[in-house]
């Protein structure tokens, strides 16, 4: 009897344990700060996910710090840790703000981990207007804007100008406005020697750019309010079909993945200096890159191009997001609106010009996601010559038409599930049609799910 | 004068107070003796109830529960064990864990027993060796997941060159789905050098007299190997087994680093996605805390039932010599 009672209450007091252990500081959302953009602000800003240490970084930094006055900026080193956040969230401390990827945005808003930003742009100002759509798009679930977005990812059609002209090829063969054309140049351009790959004739890039060559065929993978997916669409069936053959052509991914793997990618030895790469489309900042370790490479570039020869870019880049549970959402609101004012971005720009001038290079533009921003930028850019400067002239055209996957709250599911079927199919375990097929349930039931508990309150 | 009541089977017993005093004082120096050992071994006791225990009884009570770590958890009884039921991940994930297992464990026993009987030979060289071969094991595993991408690769990577020397056209251990295992296996060889350390110490606690007595009885080297040698480290090469077993369901960093990690954050290839890795990808990218703490719990049964069946095993096999 005695016995019994001491197991109960040990059971009774285990229960009482574990179920207030586990206490959540999302769901509610709730945003009761006070937003004036003339207000004097104080206390601590704990910054988690902001690790840029380059000049582009520490004057915007610098420039913020300045409008926050008597605010004391802790940045906690490194990129986002999904982990270290949640470890914060659980303990009941979390970062005053966030810094994370766009495409994170959807699952941490449809689980309460961070706050609507409404009533933060209002209070403070911040011009909506100027920030690109598509960027905005990403950061907007369910008409509502969580997270301040921050440069811009574009891709560029980058390819070895010598191997196209000996080749007989132009850029146009490889941008993909004409796919037959660019598997012909494909097959042009590969080389072989004693078996193995000697020349990657052109990289579709895959699994990453599947959305992108879906959109350049005039699809998405999604729809725009972000509730339904169009994985098994003809579209993305057809645009991932196209792109494995590209690699198929060249003796199968497993042989062009082996032989990127082992390039010098940021060095002086790259796949465009050793010429052992035809074509392909990549983010602008790798023009950067090779200006800057092999100033001398055979570069031609152009935009990506949809099927009717439209330039075209899938956009990524980042967000400033306030987490639930903040205690001083104030000055995290007005964190991000002054790292991504125009202001911050010229003083960016201008540090970016200093120090490439220090180094002889030209300064080829920053893309920050702001429009007004962008632009006057651009003006500041300064002529590497031939090729660079077509590169930075394909880099902004592409900026200017940019599409983006709506922020939903299974993003990383839909992600997954996105790229587990593009990999099936590379490693030559199902057919395009089979694999988006399971993809699209597997990414629809995760939509739905989410849905479900956004529309339910979360999980409260 | 007392009359202590009798034990169960036993006389009553006479004494006089003075002993019942000595009684006393013996309990009180067990006491103390007890609280003693308490306190000495009340750091790793802490330790075990803070961060092994309780982790442990919360993950189990969190695997019954919808909890993705922002929200408060959602009791959902024993859904999370039967979505597990009809997720093809899970098989895929555990197929890879046991064909992994399978393979890699015996592979690593093998290799490890070889080097250590040639260790035992090598004389004053052996301490040099053993160091060499032990080095490895402190490399850590994210950077052998890098290197492994390195030396591996299909294109240029050390090992086909190698290979190639003895033309040989090595296989592409790094992006073809049948040779990413393997290439893993070959790869967790590196770390040999602790399960080495081991089985050499067991070797030189053969007592030698038993191979002066087989020498005389004209036995020969495989006759010598298996009727002492092995039947002698029987105990280390068991304890190597299971250790190594346990390590390999549990296989993660290397695979993680090299296959989904900064380097393939959108390729990845299933032929490495072991059940950590995927258990590891439903608390944090996809935030199915309460499902990972069921998988956890499910990798536990699967670890416990394979020690089980191995210890029923080594009842047959392993050699105590405190067993008569």
């Amino acid at each position: 009897m005695h016995r019994a009672r001491i197991g109960l209450a040990l059971a009774a007091a285990t229960a009482l344990a574990l179920s207030g252990c586990a206490v959540g500081t999302g769901g509610a959302a709730s945003d009761d700060a006070d937003y004036d953009p003339d207000a004097e602000l104080s206390g601590d800003l704990s910054v988690m996910g902001f690790s840029g240490v380059d000049e582009v970084a520490t004057s915007r930094v610098d420039y913020a710090k300045g409008e926050l006055g008597d605010v004391k900026v802790k940045l906690i080193e490194g990129d986002l840790d999904i982990q270290q956040f949640l470890s914060a969230v659980a303990s009941g401390e979390p970062p005053e703000l966030l810094y994370a990827d766009r495409d994170q945005v959807g699952s941490l808003a449809a689980r309460g981990a961070i706050i609507p930003l409404d009533r933060c742009i209002d209070g403070e100002g911040i011009e909506m207007e100027q920030f690109r759509e598509s960027a905005v798009d990403q950061v907007t679930l369910d008409g509502k804007v969580y997270g301040i977005p921050e440069f811009n990812q574009v891709q560029v059609t980058m390819a070895n100008a010598d191997l196209l002209s000996a080749a007989g090829l132009t850029i146009e063969d490889v941008n993909g406005s004409d796919r037959e054309a660019m598997t012909a140049a494909n097959k042009a351009l590969t080389k072989s020697d004693g078996g193995s790959l000697s020349v990657i004739g052109v990289d579709s890039k895959l699994p990453e750019f599947l959305p992108l060559w879906v959109a350049a065929a005039g699809g998405s993978l999604l729809s725009e309010d972000g509730k339904t997916a169009s994985l098994d669409s003809q579209e993305a069936i057809d645009s991932l079909t196209w792109a494995v053959g590209i690699y198929d052509d060249q003796g199968g991914f497993s042989a062009v993945k082996a032989f990127r793997d082992s390039a010098d990618f940021f060095g002086e030895g790259n796949q465009f200096a050793t010429n052992v790469l035809g074509a392909m489309p990549m983010e602008q900042w790798y023009i950067n890159v090779l200006n800057e370790v092999s100033p001398d490479a055979p570069m031609a570039f152009d935009t990506v191009r949809t099927t009717s020869g439209d330039p075209i870019a899938f956009a990524g880049g980042s967000a400033w997001a306030i987490p639930s549970g903040t205690k001083n959402a104030a000055a995290a609101c007005r964190w991000a609106k002054a790292m991504t004012s125009v202001d911050a971005w010229k003083a960016a720009a201008e540090a970016r010009i200093s120090a490439r001038e220090a180094e002889g290079k030209p300064f080829t533009g920053i893309l920050t996601g702001n429009t007004t921003a962008d632009e006057q930028i651009r003006e500041m850019v300064t002529s590497g010559g031939e090729p660079w400067d077509s590169g930075i002239e394909a880099m902004y055209e592409a900026n200017d038409h940019t599409v983006s996957l709506p922020a939903n709250p299974a993003d990383a599911e839909f992600e997954q599930a996105m790229q587990d079927a593009v990999n099936s199919v590379l490693n030559g375990q199902a057919t395009p049609e089979e694999a988006l097929g399971k993809a699209q349930e597997t990414a629809q039931k995760a939509l739905d799910e989410g849905w479900k508990k956004l529309e339910d309150g979360g999980d409260q | 004068m007392t009359i202590a009541p009798a034990r169960p089977g036993g006389r009553v017993q006479e004494h006089s107070a003075a002993p019942g005093e000595r009684e006393r004082g013996r309990r009180r120096a067990r006491r103390r003796n007890v609280l003693s050992a308490l306190l000495f071994l009340s750091p790793w006791m802490i330790g075990f109830v803070v961060f092994t225990a309780w982790p442990m009884i919360y993950s189990g009570y969190l695997s019954l529960t919808d909890y993705d770590v922002i929200n408060d958890p959602n009791f959902v009884g024993f859904q999370n064990y039967v979505e597990m039921g009809s997720d093809p991940k899970i098989l895929l994930a555990l197929g890879n864990t046991v064909f992994f297992t399978l393979l890699q464990v015996p592979l690593y026993v093998i290799v490890s027993l070889t080097l250590a009987l040639l260790l035992d030979r090598a004389g004053r060289a052996s301490g040099f060796f053993r160091t060499v071969f032990f080095l490895p094991k402190m490399t850590p595993p994210v950077a052998v997941g890098v290197l492994f991408l390195l030396l591996f690769n299909g294109q240029n990577g050390l090992l086909n060159t190698v290979l190639g020397w003895f033309g040989i056209n090595g296989p592409a251990w790094t992006t073809d789905p049948a040779w990413v295992k393997p290439g893993l296996i070959l790869m967790s060889l590196w770390t040999v050098g602790a399960s080495i350390i081991i089985l050499l110490a067991a070797l030189r606690n053969v007592p030698t007299e038993l191979y002066e007595s087989a020498k005389l009885d004209g036995a020969g080297f495989w006759r010598t190997s298996f009727s002492i040698t092995l039947p002698m480290i029987s105990p280390a090469l068991f304890f190597v087994i299971i250790v190594n077993t346990i390590a390999a369901l549990q296989t993660f960093d290397e695979a993680y680093t090299a296959f989904f990690g900064a380097g393939n954050t959108t390729y990845s290839n299933d032929a490495a996605l072991f059940y950590s890795i995927y258990l590891f990808q439903q608390a944090f990218e996809f935030l199915n805390m309460g499902y990972a703490s069921a998988m956890a719990w499910g990798l536990f049964v699967v670890i416990m039932i394979v020690t089980a069946i191995q210890l029923i095993v080594s009842r047959r096999f392993v050699y105590y010599e405190g067993d008569r």
